[in-house]
């Protein structure tokens, strides 16, 4: 079965860019624009694995993965940060928030499916 | 570069993506200099800057994203407050996105070159402005192009588990094998991952010996809160590197008990725990013992292994069970709090998103649409026409249903239309960094008001604006405007106001750029001209007619032009630009107290409201947004002034009377006066609010027409500023009522000439 892959991202490149790669793996993909809106639509449609931004307007990548987290029937649902910090700081926030793991961007596409992979079997 | 690459595609919706964000980002700063800016906005431009980034990053476009680095950093230090965001730092942000534009405008191609010293000095602002908080002057000495550093942290670095000094094992040397005892806590699941995975990671690597300790797994009737119960210990025969092992469990680190011993080694590589303290001697006693004490090690394959644990993470994520006991919350402290959190933002996230709901489309299919509904026009008219023609009965289906079909012919027109209008805002945007800028340059103080950022017009006309906007304003900040001093004398604040806005006005966009400065020097500018050749010496000009003379090709001077306002372009080279677009400027002003530039522009260029009309046997049609009234004239209605010149009684006022035919040249010298024929009089108004009376044959009734440029398939015209195709087929001439009215003037005034000599 196609996995589903919600990507929440406010910058339109970004999201391309992961339709691109993610789609071009055979993986199916919805797009949300922010946290708000990437709650509403993993509400709405349901994923298999989460891409999320951590800079967004409205809610940012933090409180969207303390948002899915706090639905019981999502705890198990491997979410990963995009970040261009590599900082451990921001790894941490995003591990306290609940993030499965983490994409550095810019990210290779073969490592970014590979590091889906690895979260999502 | 292909435009079936997406990759290509994805990089030019990155540079249309910039331009919004640099926008975003200006409108922001803007926001901040007049002092509307609150931590939100801070963070506003911080996305911006960092998107810009982002999408740099991912197409290599370095320089773009060591600049956008550098002020990222800096605003993630104004946002989190460690900096202040005072004068200092707001123009540093306003000299930092002028680069930052540059820098886009570069990557993107459009401009040849890049100011490298000057993307360094700024970037060298920035970092001072970091350092110690201190003055931008202080930048001067800060270490050069030493940018490096940033682009190491782009490069992916796995976190790499501390050995601490007690691992004392050479780098350089690769066991035969690994021994991993793994046993993760109730966070890892939290996180959403998933033991199964790690150990098919593992396996990956090498063959591999899985053993499943379920010795703390509770019964069934003592499950209570969620709790990680099940530990693994891997023997793993591959001559890998650690690295290789450390990288899967990258992600837990900090979640999970790890232990990596080499195999047939007594001394332990990684030891990683939550806590983080190790027990070394414990650690030692289980690296002498290479199978660690497993009190209930059941030896199983992979398969079943992997089915198992999956099975076994049962217990962490609570919410499969139907009815969690009741007690959830102490290991599992994400519900409750963030959860009312999560909601409260929700509530309102239809109305903001629903604000935000758009596509993008290409213009040219739009432009595409507008063209083939413009047809679609035409010929519903004509067919109309035609069956008129017919005479069939009013109450006929055909006739009823073409009245529908114009109906909605004129719905689809105007939705399309709408498609392409645009707030004059983006342009109105750019304005406040031009005026402080200009501003700094001159050493004045200039405050700027915008009115009706609101207004729409089309998008062709929106993206014109920006260049005679700006120009008009450099001339009003640098010409208009006095300096400090000057003000006091002149019993003004000292600071300047220009005034930026927009309204629609008779079916027209207008934009006024005013000032209250001193006003054009009108002696000078008349000697300018007179010097220059551009009037007689002896010339009687109003003082209207002066102040324009400053639109005329060649006036321009070398005093008047400063490098601020003049770039090397004179106000005749705005006014041409703006004709282009079938508008107007004129200037208005009043010694001592300022001027006000007035540009008129069409809001659109495609469709026309208009009269059809007959005059000097032409067809021609008035834009219906110019015309007040149309009457037939009694007797006595209309008066001779002069020699050729007439007036018509209008609501007990006089209107000059213009023949349309005759100024057109359409009806020969020869033509019967006006009292000699039958005609109607519409009453039109110009943009300066000025009305005028136009002397027609007949008037045939009101029509929306597509508009087609005169120039492009013809030639210009004086008094006409475009061509339309009627029903009928016929060509008819759309009217420039406002060049209509200049040329009736000045045909009056050879006339009078003529009869004066």
């Amino acid at each position: 079965m196609t996995k589903k892959i919600l990507t929440v991202d406010d910058s339109r490149t970004m999201r391309d860019m992961l339709m691109l790669a993610l789609s071009d793996a055979g993986y199916e993909v919805v797009q949300a624009e922010d946290g708000i809106d990437g709650l509403e639509t993993l509400e709405r449609e349901g994923a298999d694995v989460v891409i999320t931004d951590i800079n967004m307007p409205r809610l940012d990548g933090f409180g969207f993965i303390e948002g899915v987290r706090a639905n019981p029937a999502h705890r198990g649902l491997p979410v990963l940060v995009l970040t261009t910090e590599s900082s451990a700081e921001k790894k941490a926030r995003a591990k306290e928030a609940g993030a499965t793991g983490w994409i550095v961007k810019p990210f290779d596409p073969v490592k970014l499916v590979d590091v889906v992979r690895r979260v999502s079997g | 570069m292909s435009a079936d690459d997406p990759f290509e595609a994805i990089k030019q919706t990155f540079f249309l993506e910039c331009e919004e964000l640099l926008t975003d980002l200006e409108a922001s700063v803007t926001a901040l200099t007049f002092g509307d800016g609150d931590g939100e906005t801070i963070n506003a431009a911080f996305r911006a800057i960092h998107s810009i980034k982002g999408g740099a990053g991912a197409f290599g476009l370095e320089e773009l994203v060591r600049f956008a680095h550098v002020f990222e950093t800096y605003m993630d230090e104004l946002r989190s407050g460690r900096k202040t965001c005072d004068e200092t730092a707001i123009r540093a942000m306003l000299h930092a996105s002028d680069v930052l534009a540059d820098h886009v405008s570069f990557a993107r191609g459009l401009i040849p070159s890049m100011d490298e010293e000057r993307s360094q000095t700024v970037a060298n602002d920035l970092r001072a402005l970091m350092d110690d908080g201190g003055p931008v002057g202080a930048a001067a000495p800060t270490p050069g192009p030493s940018l490096d550093p940033i682009e190491a942290e782009f490069d992916f670095k796995p976190v790499m588990f501390d050995f601490g000094d007690t691992t004392s094992v050479p780098d350089d040397v690769t066991p035969e094998g690994w021994i991993i005892t793994f046993k993760p806590h109730i966070r890892l699941y939290e996180t959403g991952n998933e033991p199964a995975l790690l150990l098919r990671e593992l396996a990956r690597l090498g063959p591999c010996q899985i053993s499943l300790d379920t010795s703390e797994l509770v019964a069934l009737a003592d499950l209570g809160e969620p709790s990680a119960c099940l530990s693994w210990t891997i023997e793993l025969d591959a001559p890998v590197e650690l690295e290789s092992i450390t990288e899967i469990f990258e992600f837990v680190e900090g979640e999970c008990d790890l232990v990596i011993l080499p195999k047939g080694n007594s001394a332990a590589f990684v030891e990683e725990s939550s806590a983080g303290d190790v027990d070394i001697a414990a650690l030692l006693a289980a690296a002498t013992a290479p199978a660690p004490a497993a009190p209930a090690t059941d030896e199983v394959d992979i398969q079943a292994l992997l089915a198992m644990a999956t099975a076994a993470a049962v217990p962490a994520p609570a919410a499969d069970a139907p009815a969690p006991v009741a007690s959830v919350t102490p290991t599992a402290p994400a519900p409750s709090a963030p959860s009312t959190k999560a909601a409260a933002p929700s509530g309102n996230a239809s109305a903001a998103a629903g604000g935000q709901a758009s596509i993008r489309v290409d213009l040219d299919r739009i432009d595409k649409l507008i063209n083939v509904v413009g047809e679609l026009v035409i010929q519903q008219a004509m067919l109309a026409q035609s069956v008129a023609e017919c005479g069939l009965a009013a109450s006929s289906t055909v006739k009823v249903g073409l009245e529908d079909l114009e109906q909605l012919s004129r719905e689809i027109q105007d939705s399309v239309m709408a498609i392409r209008a645009q707030p004059v805002k983006s342009v109105f945007q750019r304005m406040p960094r031009l005026v402080r800028e200009v501003a700094e340059m001159t050493g004045k103080n200039v405050r700027l008001i915008t009115e009706g950022e609101a207004t729409e017009v089309d998008k062709t006309v929106v993206d014109r604006l920006a260049e005679p906007i700006t120009h008009m304003i450099r001339n009003a900040i640098d010409h208009g405007l006095e300096d400090a001093e000057g003000r006091t004398a002149s019993g003004k604040p000292k600071e300047g106001t220009i005034r930026l806005a927009a309204l629609h006005r008779s079916g027209r966009i207008v934009i006024e750029v005013s000032d209250d400065g001193r006003g054009i020097n009108r002696e000078r500018v008349r000697k300018i001209a007179i010097d220059r050749g551009l009037i007689s010496a002896d010339a009687n000009l109003s003082n209207e007619e002066t102040d324009n003379l400053i639109f005329l090709p060649g006036f321009s001077t070398a005093d008047s032009v400063s490098d601020i306002s003049g770039r090397g372009v004179g106000m005749d080279v705005v006014r041409r630009s703006i004709q282009q677009l079938g508008g107007r400027i004129s200037i208005a002003s009043t010694p001592g107290k300022g001027s006000v530039f007035t540009m008129s522009l069409p809001l659109t260029l495609a469709v026309l409201d208009g009269m059809v009309v007959r005059a000097g046997g032409q067809t021609l049609l008035s834009p219906l947004s110019s015309i007040i009234e149309s009457f037939t004239p009694k007797e006595g209605d209309l008066h001779r002034i002069g020699a050729r010149d007439w007036v018509i009684r209008f609501r007990d006022r006089f209107l000059p009377l213009i023949d349309t035919g005759r100024v057109l040249g359409f009806a020969g010298p020869d033509a019967p006066e006006i009292t000699g024929r039958d005609g109607i009089a519409i009453v039109v108004e110009n943009e300066g609010g000025s009305q005028v009376a136009l002397w027609v044959d007949d008037i045939q009734g009101q029509r929306q027409v597509v508009i087609k440029s005169l120039e492009t398939n013809y030639r210009k015209v004086d008094g006409i500023s475009a061509a339309t195709i009627l029903g009928d087929g016929r060509v008819a001439l759309i009217l420039d009522i406002d060049a209509l009215v200049v040329l009736g003037r000045q045909q009056a005034n050879q006339s009078e000439f003529k009869i004066a000599s």
